[in-house]
């Protein structure tokens, strides 16, 4: 229980994916301009980053390594969650049309985001048994979803602020996201002295 | 329009630099530029991946049909990914672990993508290898750039040369990417009096890529 614990803060916290492992910047910096589609676009992400887990988890398990072709698991991975993407945004929008109204959108650019086929591969380097990787999918889809809610927060600060001219937009923004991802990379340590 | 070969060549790396001008790219771009000398080895990577991902798309323009050409791109960028994956494996053992699960992610850089979407497919092969070449370099100049700014204050030292003796170690740490960043891209502002960067307002819409990745149907452009 203590792993699973450890593997949850540490997604959430030490190893964030956006301010301290640089994956998906682009959602992070391109959809938090609102709160709603921040939330939105978080919760997405989390969504096919579990769905990618529990498919290509066993693919590389059973399929890829017994058979000793493990060096095909870039190919592999990212054609899975391309068709997964595809495949969930037909079923909901069939099925679930009111989840499918609040995610659809942000569906399709979630292939190309590097934070869902990064934690897919990050799982298979760590060794993680299947429901390790399934923990650790939710924990940095959750880290994923705190530090997009709290830079959308600090963006509708920026929109008015006095900035040098050629700072306004871009540079502000990342110069800001720095700030954040200092406070997130004071969390190192901090769930290894909690938990042990 | 016809362009002249030069500057399909040299567009990448000044006019539309992919990482400072396009802001493509921006996940390796902070991630892997902790030393200089892993700065160029992911720009050499991805720069082999896009020449050979743009020659073959360019090649295969007549033959892939429009509605897949997408999972089409994808199966050929990540064959090369993989091939330049075991390479770098097999001869830069050092390399291979510092840019960790970075190579295989060159699969989703959407420096890659957008490049054959935009151009490959569109070019002849000659033209799509002159602008991978570009954009390569664009892409692994910046990188170096980054690199070698982070590793001198980082660190205090050039490609591993001890230079300077008290180095502020956050500029090796994650915030020191995203301040390092910022001011190249103000930066570049300022030599281009602004002409350069024209979305101030930096979002997902004005993502050259943007009709290729989906953002641009993000329900963002109300009140804007």
């Amino acid at each position: 229980m203590t792993d699973m614990l450890i593997i949850l803060f540490t997604g959430i916290l030490v190893n964030n994916y956006p301010l301290v492992q640089f994956l998906g910047i682009c959602p992070f910096l391109g959809v938090s301009k609102k709160l709603d589609s921040a939330v939105g676009m978080s919760i997405a992400v989390t969504f096919v980053m579990m769905m990618a887990t529990a498919v290509t988890w066993p693919i590389y398990s059973f399929l890829l390594e017994p058979r000793g072709l493990a060096y095909l698991q870039t190919l592999v991975f990212i054609l899975v969650i391309a068709a997964l993407v595809q495949l969930v945004e037909t079923f909901l929008k069939k099925y679930v049309p009111s989840l499918y109204s609040a995610l659809g959108v942000y569906l399709p650019l979630i292939t190309t985001n590097c934070a869902v086929l990064g934690v897919t591969v990050l799982n298979i380097d760590e060794g993680y048994n299947f429901l390790q990787s399934m923990v650790n999918a939710f924990g940095c889809g959750m880290g994923y979803l705190l530090a997009m809610v709290l830079f959308a927060g600090v963006r509708s600060r920026l929109e008015n602020i006095d900035a040098p001219e050629h700072f306004k937009g871009l540079p502000l923004t990342l110069i800001a996201a720095s700030i954040l991802s200092a406070s997130f990379v004071g969390f190192t340590g901090v769930v290894d002295g909690l938990f042990m | 329009m016809k362009k002249s070969k030069l500057s399909i060549l040299t567009n990448g790396i000044i006019k539309e630099n992919p990482v400072l001008v396009l802001v493509l790219g921006t996940c390796p771009t902070l991630a892997t530029t902790t030393s200089a000398i892993n700065a160029v080895g992911m720009g050499i990577a991805a720069t082999v991946v896009l020449i050979f991902s743009n020659l073959f798309i360019s090649l295969l323009k007549n033959i892939i049909p429009d509605k897949v050409r997408i999972p089409c791109y994808i199966v050929v960028i990540a064959g090369f990914v993989t091939i330049v994956e075991m390479v770098v494996h097999a001869y830069a053992l050092d390399l291979y672990n510092a840019l960790g699960v970075f190579l295989p992610l060159i699969v989703v850089n959407c420096i890659i993508f957008g490049r054959a979407e935009m151009f490959a497919s569109k070019n002849s092969p000659i033209d799509s290898v002159l602008d991978g070449v570009g954009m390569g370099l664009g892409f692994t100049l910046t990188l170096f750039m980054m690199g070698g700014i982070r590793e001198l204050l980082g660190s205090g030292s050039i490609f591993g040369i001890q230079v300077w003796g008290s180095p502020i170690g956050i500029f090796s740490q994650a915030p020191g990417g995203f301040i390092v960043f910022g001011c190249l891209v103000a930066l570049v502002g300022v030599i281009t009096k602004g002409k350069a960067i024209k979305k101030k307002d930096f979002s997902c819409e004005g993502c050259p890529s943007a009709a290729f990745c989906g953002q641009a149907q993000l329900p963002v452009k109300e009140g804007e």
